[in-house]
């Protein structure tokens, strides 16, 4: 199904096949994402919602026997980002990702944020104390680790590694920013305080979740995509996706009765 | 009920008596080693002091010492360290993080542990082929160096190799996904991760390289030598000098063997001191080697 938004879009996906190897995991997928709005994307589990995100950043190259078909578009260039004549560093420097579960390096806290910057060639440390207190406070981060920078980031707590982690994204300052669900490892506290984060980071940058937590993707998305066996089956403004969904399939999995 | 109760204590005397043939069995193992290691300090402990470590070899085994030979063995493990380990942490990173997983890998992956596992002498076939008489490199510390580097290669790329596939593939992604290069990711996070893993593997497989015999005979070690090689360092031009790699030498081990193959006691005395020096050579190794382990087990804990 295509849709169309009368917003500024920030990228879209056209006709978007991927395969891992012979299993063809996304299925002519043409989803809008808004600009400096939230989408997230909801769906039974295995239903290809990691495998989309991770096009958005090109993480499939990293491994053999992956294949995409189809485009990826980044506005306002109109730039195809999952051509192979594109280079998947040149995309992943602008679209920053957070994982599942929190992976800070085994580094200090303010390295952790500094990578990012170091991996562009920064050297001046004025420049990147900058950079890390920017995405520290970005990130709601800064007030608890300020006077422990040079602490191991595995002395934090899983809430407080993973707002590093979004630190450690935000600091390249991203054009959209990708969360695979960021709060499954997480307690009920430590999810709010991301849940919060989202909402207030939207202001300035495009993002994208997957999330199994339908009050989650109700409370924190603009748009909601549901996913199903590796197609969209709806996709809509959240509001209406939640109160009155017109496919079937969506309306018994987020009233809890598949998936 | 009477039948249960005589089952367990069946089960129990069992049980009692493997308790016992377990610790005998320890302390059997325990006690031998003990007896030789007692035996060997007992016997040359006393020969142990500064002159015998000043002293070249002699005739009179009162006279005698291990300079050249531990001089030689510092040497030889130098020339190896420098050969072993940039190849070794290079092959381990590039099969690791850089090559396609396929059959050739397989392949290559399937020998390399093989090939630790080939015995000393043939290495010290090869290395007699290839740097005595194709190389033209001699008799030399060179030559004993890199045979010995040949021999702990296969273990250094395993030990890089265990150690980089510790680190989660977490990391690897979160690096990648902000960016990073191939190298970038090596450099800054595969290295400085794995650097323990790798390091006790280096000093473990120099600690069997030091007490290797078999290659280093074969690519013609002396048995007996009353002088040092050429210094490193000079007070001339241009004052480095390499021309130590092209001196003949001899090790610990090979000492020790030309003292214990002659008949007088003395000698034989001279060689318990020299197995003493060696032994605790190859201790400290090990214990430097655990210390390590442990220093890098604390800071990164997956
Ligand atoms: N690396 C891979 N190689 C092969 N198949 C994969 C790989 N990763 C995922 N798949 C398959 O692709 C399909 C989609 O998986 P994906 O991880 O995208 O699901 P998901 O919607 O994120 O599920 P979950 O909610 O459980 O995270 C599944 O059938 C899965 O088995
Ligand atoms: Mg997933």
């Amino acid at each position: 199904m295509t849709v169309t938004i009368s917003e500024d879009l920030k990228a879209e996906s056209k006709n978007l096949n991927f395969y891992y190897g012979a299993l063809h995991s996304l299925k002519n997928v043409n989803l809008p994402i808004a600009r400096r709005r939230v989408t997230a994307l909801i769906g039974p589990s295995g239903c290809g919602k990691t495998t989309f995100l991770r096009c958005f950043n090109r993480m499939h190259d990293l491994y053999p026997h992956n294949r995409y078909e189809g485009e990826i578009i980044i506005y306002p260039e109109k730039l195809n980002i999952i051509s192979p004549s594109v280079d998947p560093i040149e995309i992943r420097m602008q679209i920053s990702m957070v994982f599942q579960k929190p992976n800070p390096f085994p580094k200090s806290i303010y390295e952790n944020v500094a990578y990012g910057l170091r991996v562009r060639g920064v050297k001046k440390k004025g420049l990147i104390d900058e950079a890390v207190e920017k995405s520290l406070r970005g990130s709601a981060l800064w007030d608890e680790v300020k006077d422990r920078l040079n602490n191991s980031a595995f002395d934090l707590s899983g809430g407080q590694q993973q707002r590093l982690c979004i630190a450690r994204a935000l600091a390249t300052d991203p054009r959209i920013l990708l969360f695979d669900e960021p709060t499954s490892a997480l307690d009920p506290t430590a999810t709010s305080k991301i849940e919060e984060l989202i909402i207030e980071l939207k202001n300035e940058v495009t993002i994208i979740i997957v999330t199994h937590n339908m009050q989650q993707a109700a409370r924190v998305s603009d748009y909601t995509a549901f996913m199903y066996l590796g197609e969209i089956i709806e996709f809509d403004k959240t509001d209406k996706i939640f109160t009155a969904p017109s496919n079937k399939l969506t309306e018994e999995y987020i009233t809890g009765r598949f998936g | 009920m009477k039948d249960i109760k005589k089952r367990i204590a069946f089960n129990k005397f069992k049980d009692y008596s493997f308790r016992v043939l377990g610790l005998l069995s320890t302390f059997v193992g325990l006690a031998l080693l003990f007896a030789l290691i007692a035996d060997l300090f007992m016997e040359g402990a006393p020969r142990i002091s500064y002159k015998f470590f000043a002293s070249f070899p002699s005739r009179f085994p009162e006279e005698a010492g291990i300079l050249s030979a531990w001089v030689g063995t510092l040497l030889i493990m130098l020339v190896t360290a420098f050969a072993a380990i940039p190849l070794g942490v290079a092959a381990g990173i590039y099969l690791e993080e850089y090559a396609k997983k396929n059959w050739l890998t397989d392949i290559i992956e399937i020998n390399i542990a093989n090939l630790a596992g080939v015995p000393s002498i043939i290495y010290g076939l090869l290395a007699l082929g290839m740097f005595v008489y194709f190389f033209k490199f001699g008799e030399s510390v060179l030559t004993g160096g890199l045979a010995l580097a040949l021999l702990i290669l296969p273990m250094v790329i395993m030990a890089t190799r265990e150690a980089i596939r510790a680190i989660p593939n977490s990391i690897r992604e979160a690096s990648y996904a902000l960016g990073a290069t191939k190298w970038q990711t090596v450099w800054w996070h595969i290295i400085p991760y794995s650097t323990g893993g790798i390091l006790t593997g280096i000093i473990i497989g120099l600690s069997r390289a030091i007490g290797e015999t078999a290659p280093i005979i074969t690519v013609g070690a002396l048995t007996f030598i009353a002088f040092l090689p050429t210094p490193p360092v000079s007070s001339d031009f241009p004052f480095i000098s390499f021309k130590w790699l092209f001196d003949p030498f001899t090790v610990m081990p090979i000492q020790i063997f030309n003292w214990v193959s002659r008949p007088q006691q003395e000698f034989h005395v001279n060689a318990a001191a020299a197995g003493i020096v060696l032994l605790c050579m190859t201790l400290l190794m090990n214990a430097a080697a655990i210390y390590i382990r442990y220093r890098f087990r604390k800071k990164i804990k997956w």
